[in-house]
Parts: C-alpha cells; sequence; structure tokens
C-alpha cells in the first residue's frame, strides 16, 4: 500500500508540475495588449514607454493620452532593462505598439518599421534644435519626433571633495585619483554602474575619437580609446568604484544615500538630487580621457516614433502631433515637473524657467557646449558590440586591441548590412 | 472482499454497455476516444513547440534580420557563422562545465536530503515541505533576492557583512568576474530551487524499496549505513537517478533565469541559451543565426541524452531493477 501511494505521489507530482508551467505557459500568452475594452471614440492606440523612474510620470504620460478625444490611447509602462528587447520583439508581431519611444537608429528605418514623420514635423521644423532633427533624418525624411533631451555627466558631492582637498576633476587620471581619495571605509569614490555602459560613448568622444565617421565607417579604434580602455581597467580594479549597489546608474539613490562621493548620472537626477542634497552637489562633464581629447557629454533622450506596420498609422501620427507637437503645455510639465529634460524645441526652451538658475543652468550649458547627440547610423547590435569590449577589457582582463578587433568585425557587418 | 465490491461498483456501466450494444456510435469508437482525448494536447504541441521548431529550422537557412518572414535564401551561411562565433561555441563550454558541475551535485545533495527526510521519525511532512517549497519560487525572483540582498556587493549585502565580522574586505560578487565569484552566487541559486523537487523523486523511490530486501541483507551480515546503502539503496534507486540526472541535465541545457538576471550584461557565463537570446531576441535581432544556434543545440541535446540513455539504460530502469 504505502509503495503504491509513493507512486502515486509521483506521478501527481510530476502532473501537477506539468500541469502548472503548461498553465504558465497560457498565461504568458495572454497578456494584456492594449487592444481591449475600446470604448468610445472607435481608433484604439497602444503606445509603449520605457520607466520613467521619477514619481508622477506614468499617471502623465496617461494624463496626456486621456485627454486626448480622437483616439483611445492605452500606455504600456515597461521597465527599463527590458524595453529594447521588448519594444523590437513585439515591432515584429501583430500585437506590436501603434506608437512607441525609442532613441533614433537607422536599422528601424531600412527595416521599415518606423513611419515617416516628415508632414507633421517640418511645420515646426525651425523650432526644433537642429541637432535633433538630423539625429533622426535620414535622406531628408524624418522619422521621430523628440520629446526630451538628456545630457548626461557626473554628480558630485561638494563637501565629499573639499573634505579629501579634491579639485572637480578636468582629465581621467584626475578622476582616478579623485576616486582613490574620496574613498574611505563606507564610502566609495566613484559609481559608473555595475556594467559601465553609459560611460562607453564619453570615454570615445574625450579621447578625440567618434564612434562613427561622417562616411559612417568605424572611428572608435584609435590609440587614444585603448588607452581609455587600460585607464578605465585600473579604475574598475582599483577599489574606488562603487560595484553591485542596490541601484543602477540612471538612479541617483547610491549618491544620496552616501554610498558615492560621484556619480554618473543624467540630468534627469536633478530634482530628486536637490531634495536630497540640498545644495551639497555640482555637475562635471566626462573628462578628458587624454590630454589631447576634450570633455563630452552625451546628450541622450527619447522621441516618438510612429510604427509603420501599424493599422492605424495616420491617427497615430496625429496623436504624435497633437501631443507632441501642438500641446506645449503638457510638453514643458513632462520635461520640467519630474525629472529634469531639456526641451528640445527652443520656444519652450527659452520659457523653461526651472532650468536657467543653478546646476540646471549649469546642466544646460554643459549641453550646449560638450553635447554630443546620437548618431542616427549607430545601432543597438553597434552599441552592444561596445559594450562587449567594456566587459572584456575593463571588466574582464582581455587586451583592448584584441577587443577592439573582435568589435569591429561585428561593428562592420552591421555597417555592411546597413550602408552595403 | 470489500474490494472487489467497490472496484464492481466503480465501473459497472463500460463493461456490461458495450456488448449490449451492438451499434457503435461515434461515442463508444476507441479510435475517437483515442482522439477526443489527445487531441487538445497533440493540437498544442503541434501549435507551441513543433510548429515553431520548424519554423526556426526553415529561419536557419535565411538571412532574417528584423523579421521573421524572410525571403533571401542563405543555405549554410547561418550554421558557419555560429559555428565559428567564439562567443556561441565558447557558451558550449561555459555550459559543460556548468552541467558538469551542477548535475552531480544536485543529484547527491538531493539524494541526501531525500535519506535525511526519510529517516525521519516525526515532523516529516513538515521537513518534506520545507525542502521542496522552493521549487515553487520563481527563478527570477530568486535571482532578484540573491542579486540584490544576499550578494549584493554593497558593504550591507548579507554575504559582505558575514565577510566583514571576519575582517574580509567587500566582494562585488556578481561585477567583477576576476575571481569567478559570480559562479558561488548562480550555483547556490540553483541548488536552492532545485535540489527540493528532486529530494521529492528520491524519497518517493526510497519508499519503493521494499523493506524486506534490507531484512534480508541484515540477516546475511550486511553492516547498516554504508554497506547497505552501496548494495542495496543505491542500486534500487537505479531507476529513479537515471531520470533525476537526465532532467537535471536538460535543465542544465535550458538553464537561463538565473543567469540572465544575475549575470545581465556580460560576456562571461553565458549558457547557450542566454548567448542565443541575445543573437536572436535581444537587440540584434538576427533570427536566422539565432535559429540556426537552437537547431545547433537542439541536436546536441538530443545527441546527450540518447549517449546517456544508451549508458545508464532509462526506459530500461523498470525492468531491470
Amino acid at each position: 500500500m504505502s509503495a503504491m501511494s509513493s507512486n502515486w505521489d509521483r506521478r501527481s507530482i510530476l502532473r501537477a508540475a506539468a500541469g502548472l508551467s503548461a498553465a504558465g505557459a497560457l498565461t504568458a500568452c495572454g497578456g494584456n495588449n492594449g487592444r481591449s475594452g475600446g470604448a468610445g471614440s472607435g481608433v484604439n492606440l497602444t503606445q509603449y514607454f520605457h520607466a520613467y523612474g521619477e514619481a508622477g510620470t506614468e499617471q502623465a504620460i496617461k494624463k496626456y493620452a486621456k485627454a486626448y478625444a480622437k483616439a483611445n490611447v492605452t500606455t504600456q509602462w515597461i521597465t527599463s532593462a527590458d524595453f529594447e528587447s521588448k519594444l523590437f520583439a513585439t515591432l515584429l508581431t501583430k500585437n506590436a505598439p501603434d506608437l512607441f519611444e525609442f532613441h533614433p537608429q537607422i536599422q528601424m528605418i531600412k527595416s521599415g518599421q518606423v513611419a515617416d514623420l516628415t508632414d507633421i514635423i517640418e511645420p515646426v521644423k525651425a523650432d526644433f534644435n537642429p541637432a535633433d532633427i538630423k539625429s533622426h533624418t535620414v535622406d531628408g525624411k524624418i522619422y521621430g519626433v523628440r520629446m526630451i533631451d538628456d545630457p548626461q555627466f557626473f554628480f558630485y558631492r561638494k563637501s565629499m571633495l573639499e573634505k579629501a582637498k579634491v579639485e572637480v576633476p578636468t582629465t581621467l587620471d584626475e578622476l582616478m585619483e579623485a576616486a582613490a581619495k574620496l574613498t574611505t571605509g563606507k564610502v566609495k569614490g566613484l559609481y559608473m554602474g555595475d556594467d559601465l555602459h553609459s560611460v562607453i560613448s564619453p570615454m570615445i568622444w574625450s579621447a578625440g575619437a567618434d564612434t562613427l565617421n561622417e562616411k559612417n565607417e568605424i572611428a572608435y579604434h584609435t590609440d587614444g580609446v585603448v588607452e581609455g580602455i587600460k585607464k578605465m581597467r585600473k579604475l574598475f580594479t582599483s577599489g574606488d568604484l562603487l560595484l553591485g549597489a542596490p541601484t543602477a546608474s540612471w538612479d541617483p539613490s547610491s549618491l544620496n544615500q552616501g554610498l558615492c562621493a560621484i556619480q554618473f548620472c543624467g540630468m534627469w537626477a536633478m530634482p530628486a538630487i536637490q531634495a536630497a542634497l540640498g545644495d551639497d552637489w555640482g555637475v562635471f562633464p566626462f573628462p578628458k580621457t587624454i590630454d589631447s581629447g576634450k570633455p563630452s557629454v552625451y546628450n541622450g533622450g527619447w522621441s516618438m516614433f510612429v510604427n509603420a506596420k501599424s493599422e492605424n498609422i495616420e491617427a497615430a501620427k496625429e496623436y504624435v502631433k497633437w501631443l507632441w507637437i501642438d500641446q506645449k503645455q503638457y510638453q514643458e510639465e513632462w520635461a520640467t515637473s519630474f525629472g529634469f529634460h531639456i526641451p528640445p524645441r527652443a520656444s519652450l526652451a527659452q520659457s523653461a524657467t526651472k532650468l536657467k538658475s543653478g546646476n540646471a543652468a549649469e546642466g544646460v550649458k554643459l549641453f550646449n557646449e560638450f553635447g554630443h547627440f546620437d548618431n542616427i547610423g549607430w545601432t543597438q547590435a553597434m552599441i552592444t558590440a561596445l559594450e562587449d569590449v567594456f566587459a572584456n577589457s575593463v571588466r574582464q582582463n582581455m587586451d583592448p586591441e584584441a577587443a577592439l578587433d573582435k568589435a569591429d568585425t561585428a561593428v562592420n557587418r552591421e555597417l555592411k548590412k546597413l550602408f552595403g | 472482499m470489500s474490494t472487489t465490491n467497490t472496484r464492481d461498483l466503480a465501473r459497472p456501466a463500460p463493461a456490461k454497455a458495450s456488448p449490449a450494444k451492438p451499434r457503435r456510435g461515434l461515442r463508444g469508437s476507441p479510435t475517437f476516444n483515442f482522439w477526443l482525448f489527445t487531441g487538445p494536447f497533440l493540437i498544442g504541441l503541434a501549435i507551441f513547440v513543433y510548429a515553431p521548431i520548424l519554423w526556426s529550422l526553415w529561419l536557419s537557412f535565411f538571412e532574417a534580420r528584423f523579421t521573421v518572414t524572410p525571403d533571401k535564401f542563405v543555405g549554410f551561411d547561418n550554421y558557419t557563422y555560429m559555428l565559428t562565433n567564439d562567443d556561441f561555441v565558447g557558451s558550449l563550454g561555459t555550459f559543460t562545465a556548468f552541467a558538469a558541475f551542477i548535475v552531480p551535485t544536485t543529484w547527491a545533495l538531493s539524494l541526501g536530503l531525500a535519506l535525511l527526510v526519510n529517516r525521519l521519525r516525526f515532523m516529516r511532512a513538515f521537513f518534506r515541505s520545507v525542502f521542496f517549497l522552493p521549487t515553487a519560487c520563481s527563478y527570477v525572483a530568486a535571482s532578484l533576492i540573491w542579486k540584490m540582498s544576499i550578494f549584493s556587493g554593497v558593504r550591507f549585502g548579507l554575504m559582505n557583512t558575514v565577510l566583514d565580522w571576519f575582517g574580509i574586505d567587500n566582494i562585488a560578487w556578481l561585477v567583477d568576474p576576476n575571481p569567478p565569484w559570480y559562479w558561488v552566487v548562480i550555483v547556490s541559486a540553483r541548488l536552492w530551487l532545485q535540489s527540493g523537487f528532486y529530494m521529492i523523486l528520491f524519497i518517493a523511490a526510497l519508499q519503493n524499496i521494499p523493506g524486506e530486501l534490507y531484512e534480508a541483507a541484515a540477516i546475511d551480515g550486511a553492516k547498516p549505513g554504508w554497506q547497505t546503502f552501496r548494495y542495496i539503496t543505491l542500486p534500487q534507486l537505479r531507476a529513479t537517478s537515471t531520470a533525476v540526472v537526465l532532467l537535471l541535465l536538460v535543465a542544465a541545457y535550458q538553464a537561463f533565469d538565473e543567469f540572465f538576471n544575475l549575470l545581465s550584461k556580460t560576456t562571461w557565463g553565458r549558457p547557450p541559451l542566454v548567448e542565443l537570446y541575445y543573437k536572436a531576441l535581444g537587440e540584434s535581432q538576427d533570427y536566422g543565426a539565432g535559429s540556426a544556434g537552437a537547431v545547433i543545440l537542439t541536436v546536441l541535446i538530443c545527441a546527450v541524452t540518447l549517449l546517456q540513455g544508451k549508458f545508464m539504460g532509462f526506459g530500461r530502469g523498470e525492468e531491470s531493477k
């Protein structure tokens, strides 16, 4: 009898396990694609946003959507770590969003995934930052509407630097020294994220190089960059970097909670830092990687795109035009009421009083003086290739030349597919 | 006597009904019943398992970037690309090292737990549940707990706090790959998640071993403990052990969740599925190359499983016992 019951146990457990996994798979298939329950106006639109960290952002985006009368706009708010992969994967399916925010990348245009938005931008083109128009233009057509510009730089605790008698670093060597001097038992000198991804491009620009040149050829493989990678490796192994922190580097919590003295972050974090640290903070650009280089700032940001395969392209375009071109009040609120972002439109940037004083004004100055905008030809696969270089040569001990050669292969494969 | 009665009562209808009805309606047809019961499952299997496998086989011969309906046939290019791709081949190596360690370790740990729990005289159900519970925990949730609280790199992470008592410096467990502490994190998470389930399988098998065998062995002079375990228990568990090793091996091949969550954005410690994910589904969207890799991996899994079955006699287990 005991034998029988244990047999039964085993089988039922296996069966239950199989049942559970099947049920799991089924529920995973369901999901909310945002197309259900469309009442009222008839047209249903779905938009994808990555999860902004600041309180109130999700409500704001949903508020704007609700205020639009001509269509039902549903928002999917996606964890930022999963955003690219989820977006890229769903764009291939019927569940793809009708409109989404992303960065300008040419492969989406070459593969016909994003719609031409020239006609809605053209009338107000002059009001946009020319660099933002340029970064969204391919063969004279404009493919996305910039919502916000987000310069990224270092934030530091003034009091900690004063106490350690450290000047604001102007070269990568000085930054390394500062990190060492600022590191104490409880505080690490510097935080740039665990994977160091956000400093890759600034490090390249500050070494006097670029990701791609004008002719869309590799421009990052220079002696200066190799030297920079070696310095980053030294920094990574120095014990002065904050590693394995609870929050990613886009979140200013590590700086705010005193885990580090300097953190690489973005303009958006300013209100949160101000609230936590008062006036005890300042900003500086990514310093010169090598002596012949120049400080740099990555002018990131987010733009709205319309899915070219959507059944409601026109409705989606109309919504983008309504919200991100016509509704200036919402645009200003979006840029300055939660995190700080620089409005890409001159008319708004001029009236954004919150960005006119203190560190915010300094951030705008760095944006104008040292900023590098997105290069539309620099695509995700290439970004990943350089991320691998950092993983291999900074976090691991691979020879930078070898790692860059490997990246060259990947980037050239991609360039060949895109530009022939 | 009473048992016979209940059995007769339990299923009287089919025994009498079928001969009484010469006209075999559709509902009586065994073929219909067969399809009725297996049909829905087979349809599901075909749509969700076989169709994607065939589709991916088809995709692997095309240049499929940013599309799953490609038209540019490239022959075996994707296969050449994947097989000469250091990352993919390296990930097969990573997997082999991982499997070679995790399979025997999980096997030993779950067998040990089963032996312990099986010998308990009281609170057996309690301990059985306690060890089984982690199985119900999601890999992602466990990874997050491991990453954020136990093996967090900052000074107040659990492990770093413990190390601090002994005056050892903080370790960035998951961030710095030299030395490769990340394996400690991954192996401990996986052992915690998996051992309980296989322990239950072993307990079931242990309870299936007839007591007479042990009695006979004792009469013949076998000492309790190692001798009995080595010559009675272990051979009796052969069928279950084979199944457990097979399941563990497949699970190791399919390792994804905890690697993906614990080692995001690294170039090391990537098992094949994570590598393929980044290749095909992640940001490069190269479905052709990804599918080619998936086919290579499938062929490998099949080959290893068949080989293992041949050596350990999977499927013959019940009779040979």
